[in-house]
């Protein structure tokens, strides 16, 4: 089973690659909304992105209050 | 008058080779309000005109998605200036309007396809339900929110997706309001296919040549046979929007959706 910190970087890999953020501008606790510049529709875009990376669904009510790339990968690590 | 072709403000619809395609093209996200209820109007109009097309693939050009369902704007914003009783009497009229329009794609005798991506969001899944088959992109997400507004999806949504995968599913969309990606909704059977990214066009034209092969009575019979409009809880439908529609909580429901500023109206 991956590590969250494991968790954290497939995070910030996948979404540097994606929004076009240099990868060392990301740390984890950054707010990804901000971090990302993106909005509700592309937050939609990155979490169905997650869901298949990990093989996991994660309900999008469960993104309420989330915005940092670590709690974020708490998130998802409580799915795996 | 040739209407093998159009171009309009919120939507465009071409025939070729058999072949019905319609785009919707309004941004930010195809949010169906008044305009493109009328221009959707004329689609159904010019589909019963002909007997040449034999397929006809929906799809949007806007990249967000393929619907973020109703225009809720418009709606809150006409709403606000009417007394309740011309509220629920212009809502009643709208979803009258489209579930006519839904009801005549749902049963037409051309074989359907929703070619979706991105959000596909309460009235825009509703249209897509409509489709014999949808196809989808996996970055795709299906979601029914409108509980989150205090009502329940208007055109025709409930009694649709009902006829198509089971009541636990039905459940699961509409009392959480979350949304699933494409390969939750294939597993649900919800789904047809699953396209690479930027590529379900690519598969709706091939399955859009696949199906051209077939006899179109025979077509047109079994699809009669299997796919019946469930016109009695579409009704029901219609009414408990209405009788929902009148109560404070919607309205601040949808003020607080128009008003919003933070970068989470689309989330729950």
């Amino acid at each position: 089973m991956r590590s969250q910190q494991q968790i954290i970087d497939d995070i910030l890999n996948l979404a540097a690659a994606h929004f076009n953020v240099p990868r060392d501008e990301l740390s984890p606790d950054d707010d990804f909304f901000e971090k990302l510049g993106i909005d509700s529709l592309q937050a939609l875009e990155l979490l169905t992105r997650l869901e298949h990376h990990f093989h996991i669904e994660l309900p999008d009510y469960e993104l309420q209050g989330v915005s940092s790339f670590r709690a974020l990968a708490e998130r998802i690590w409580a799915r795996l | 008058m040739d209407m093998t072709t159009y171009r309009g403000e919120t939507l465009s619809w071409s025939l070729r080779d058999q072949v019905f395609e319609l785009e919707l093209h309004r941004p930010p996200c195809n949010e169906i309000g008044s305009t493109t209820l009328s221009e959707l109007e004329q689609f159904v109009e010019a589909l019963g005109a002909t007997d040449e097309a034999r397929v006809l693939i929906i799809y949007s050009a806007e990249e967000a998605g393929f619907s973020a369902g109703a225009d809720l704007r418009e709606l809150y914003m006409r709403s606000r200036q009417m007394s309740e009783q011309e509220r629920v009497a212009g809502v009643r009229q709208f979803l009258e309007r489209i579930h006519r329009v839904m009801n005549a794609i749902d049963s037409a005798p051309l074989t359907t396809i929703a070619a979706v991506h991105g959000v596909t969001f309460g009235g825009g899944f509703e249209l897509a339900l409509t489709c014999d088959l949808i196809i989808a992109d996996k970055l795709t997400r299906f979601c029914f929110p409108e509980l989150r507004l205090g009502l329940i999806p208007g055109f025709g949504g409930i009694p649709r997706l009902k006829r198509d995968v089971g009541n636990a599913v039905v459940r699961d969309l509409l009392l959480t309001g979350r949304s699933i990606n494409a390969t939750r909704a294939l597993a649900a059977g919800l789904i047809s296919q699953v396209a690479a990214e930027g590529q379900v066009l690519r598969l709706a034209r091939a399955t859009a040549a696949q199906i051209k092969k077939f006899d179109p009575t025979t077509r047109a019979e079994a699809k009669r046979f299997i796919k019946p409009i469930p016109r009695e809880e579409l009704e029901r439908e219609i009414d408990i929007f209405c009788h929902l529609f009148t109560r404070p909580a919607v309205e601040a429901g949808l003020r607080k959706f128009v008003e919003r500023t933070d970068p989470l109206p689309y989330l729950p």
